[in-house]
């Protein structure tokens, strides 16, 4: 059907000229003395009224030829956001690397003849991006699996036909809702050594206090746990829409097998999931990879506490604190590439499955 | 109807034996329902600890309030101050409204060009082969780490000579920190066309084709359907994709930090400004901190609890 009515109705153009009815190349043929076009209403007859127009119109032609008839038509919608998406993330990041092969730091602008790798031999060789990155790496595994772990439960738990659901759902979701900056303030006092809530919970049970932002070795788990904290609501709103996009049948057949929920859910449920853990999985890394927000708010500067300098604030703090721009687009270019091993695969996969 | 006055006594000997499978069932069912609940509520306590303990730290003196008393307890009366929220308040009005200055036209603008993008490329026949290309590129790029594109950003709005460009307005009296804010709203109209692009077009692909395809060959054009169709039928849509644009723009810290970079900045958006609150040579004002994160997150939480539907569908997409 749909097929059918996409060809009747381009020979139908055609046959009425195609373009003059159309507002857009309307407006291009000014010149050609067809304005009268671009007022609404009756523009199929008014296309039959008035001859082929000139060169413009052969050339738009053979490009909805090569592209698809409705290209040209089309383009005044998609192309300048797409050039605007196309300068600031694509021309930058290009211009990003062009600039992370020259020597450019402080005060005087980059010098674009004398291009090498040395940026990258020398991150290779530093110690604190090489930590940078084994944080990164941690931080974004962990927060990912722990956060698909507790909003997985959460969705389940919240899909158990309970009352005041709404609630639920907007309490725990509310903390996405905040800033980084707003939701570090929230954990640094959480987190204060002496008068803090955790601190004084667990010396409820005897443990602790616990220096929680200043110990190298716990720091990061502790951004870890804030992170899942503030954005296990949104797996759960993924999962949620997920388990109730399983048919009801599915339940049903398990229950008569006679499975216990738990089986049920492990061997029937979650393995439906897959799509949900995995688009969930890719925004939780993404989150994780701009954790900026959240580690220079915890100190009001550009180091971050020791033992959570990630590849996001080590990066800034090149460019911006000791003005070592080139060094500091070689580190962002890793982390670039650390982001591209992420999305990549994702965007094949949901091209393979026809979403794109 | 008769047939259930013969049956009656076997209907009530059939009711009463499910009378008493159902109650057993919910006798089980009653243990499993109070775990449920009593996890929910644990977990309730869990996500509104640290918002609940924030706020009563907020009215209280510090640091005597603050480090005399527990954390989550709402603050005795001799401890009790407004204070905290007068200095809050004034620290962060003018970044309140720098915020709003950027974050209401960028959201609106950004959110337009999304709708525009994926109705150019969801309702328009082009060749898959030449489209999917673009697609990929724009949906990609709500995956970029902004660090891959700040020292260049940087260099850009270095070599505009917006300032310049702008002389009506600092004749008019604006400071010419304003700049900035400029800079930062075609910033983040710019990144935040990809996400708006996918959330429009995920809308776009299930609205009725029979609609748009009988305009068409009526002989409106592409422009007329969008505007006339398209447009109006998108108004959820752009409910949802406003309320989460507005709450990521106004949030977001990075590109404030680089494009204005200090907090005494006339031009300092709200987040700058909380960034560096309550940092004294004293120690760390909490009480001060708590009252200033309140009044920076007060816009977005109020969008949250208003429409809080719309943003869950927003991060759900």
């Amino acid at each position: 059907m749909r097929e059918f009515l996409s060809t009747a109705r381009s020979r139908l153009r055609r046959a009425a000229g195609r373009d003059a009815g159309s507002d857009g190349d309307a407006e291009r043929a000014d010149g050609d003395g067809d304005s009268a076009l671009a007022t609404d209403g009756g523009t199929a007859e008014a296309g039959a009224d008035v001859a082929p127009a000139g060169g413009t119109d052969g050339l738009l032609d053979r490009l909805d030829d090569r592209f698809g008839e409705d290209f040209t038509e089309s383009a005044p919608f998609w192309l300048p956001p797409f050039l605007l998406v196309g300068l600031f993330v694509y021309g930058a990041i290009a211009w990003n690397f062009v600039i992370s092969l020259t020597e450019y730091k402080g005060f005087v602008g980059p010098d674009y003849s004398d291009l090498d790798l040395d940026m990258y031999v020398r991150a290779v060789g530093d110690s604190a991006v090489i930590d940078a990155t084994v944080n990164t790496f941690v931080l974004v595994v962990a927060f990912t699996i722990v956060a698909l772990v507790i909003g997985m439960l959460l969705a389940i738990l919240v899909d158990q036909k309970i009352r005041f659901e709404n609630t639920f759902r907007t309490i725990y979701l509310l903390p996405m809702s905040l800033s980084f900056v707003v939701t570090a303030q929230f954990w640094l006092w959480m987190y204060n050594f002496n008068n803090g809530v955790v601190n004084i919970a667990l010396g409820a049970f005897g443990i602790g206090p616990v220096d929680w932002i200043g110990n190298p070795q716990i720091v990061l788990w502790a951004v870890v746990f804030a992170l899942v904290w503030q954005f296990s609501g949104y797996t759960m709103v993924v999962y949620l829409a997920g388990l109730r996009a399983i048919p009801t049948e599915h339940y049903e057949a398990a229950k008569v097998d006679g499975a216990s929920t738990a089986k049920m859910y492990w061997r029937v449920i979650v393995p439906q999931l897959k799509g949900s853990t995995i688009s969930a999985a890719i925004v939780l890394m993404v989150f994780a990879l701009k954790a900026f927000d959240f580690l220079y708010s915890l100190v009001s500067g550009y180091r971050p506490p020791n033992g959570a300098d990630i590849l996001a604030t080590k990066m800034v703090r090149e460019a911006y604190s000791t003005n070592n721009w080139a060094y500091a687009s070689a580190i962002a270019i890793v982390l670039f590439l650390m982001a591209l091993s992420i999305i990549g695969p994702y965007l094949y996969y949901e091209y393979d499955k026809g979403n794109l | 109807m008769s047939d259930a006055t013969v049956d009656d006594a076997d209907a009530t000997g059939r009711t009463e034996r499910l009378g008493d499978r159902l109650r057993a069932e919910l006798e089980a069912l009653d243990a499993a329902r109070v775990g449920v609940y009593a996890a929910l509520f644990a977990l309730t306590a869990f996500y509104l600890t640290p918002i609940e303990s924030g706020l009563v730290s907020a009215f209280k003196t510090n640091p005597a309030g603050i480090s005399s008393t527990l954390p989550f307890a709402p603050p005795p009366l001799r401890f009790f101050t407004l204070e905290k929220w007068r200095t809050a308040i004034t620290a962060l009005g003018r970044g309140m409204v720098n915020s709003a200055l950027y974050a209401v036209p960028a959201t609106i603008v950004s959110a337009l060009l999304g709708s525009f993008a994926a109705y150019g490329l969801t309702q328009a026949d082009w060749r898959a082969r030449y489209k999917a290309p673009v697609l990929a590129m724009l949906v990609a790029g709500i995956f970029i780490p902004y660090q891959a594109v700040l020292v260049p950003l940087s260099q850009f709005w270095g070599a505009i000579p917006l300032r310049q460009l702008l002389t009506p307005l600092w004749v008019l009296g604006v400071p010419s920190a304003y700049t900035g804010i400029v800079e930062l709203t075609i910033t983040h109209v710019a990144y935040g066309i990809p996400i708006c692009m996918v959330l429009f077009r995920s809308y776009y692909r299930n609205l009725s084709e029979e609609m748009v395809e009988a305009a068409r060959l009526d002989g409106a054009t592409f422009r007329r359907v969008y505007r006339r169709i398209v447009f109006p039928v998108s108004t959820p849509m752009f409910a949802v994709v406003l309320i989460y644009q507005f709450t990521q723009i106004w949030n977001d810290l990075l590109f404030a930090l680089i494009l204005v970079s200090t907090e005494s900045s006339p031009a300092a958006p709200v987040v700058l400004i909380l960034a560096g609150l309550g940092e004294s040579m004293e120690g760390q004002d909490f009480a001060l901190r708590m009252a200033g994160a309140f009044v920076a997150a007060l816009p977005t939480l109020i969008v949250y609890i208003m429409f809080g539907e719309e943003f869950a569908d927003g991060v759900a997409t």
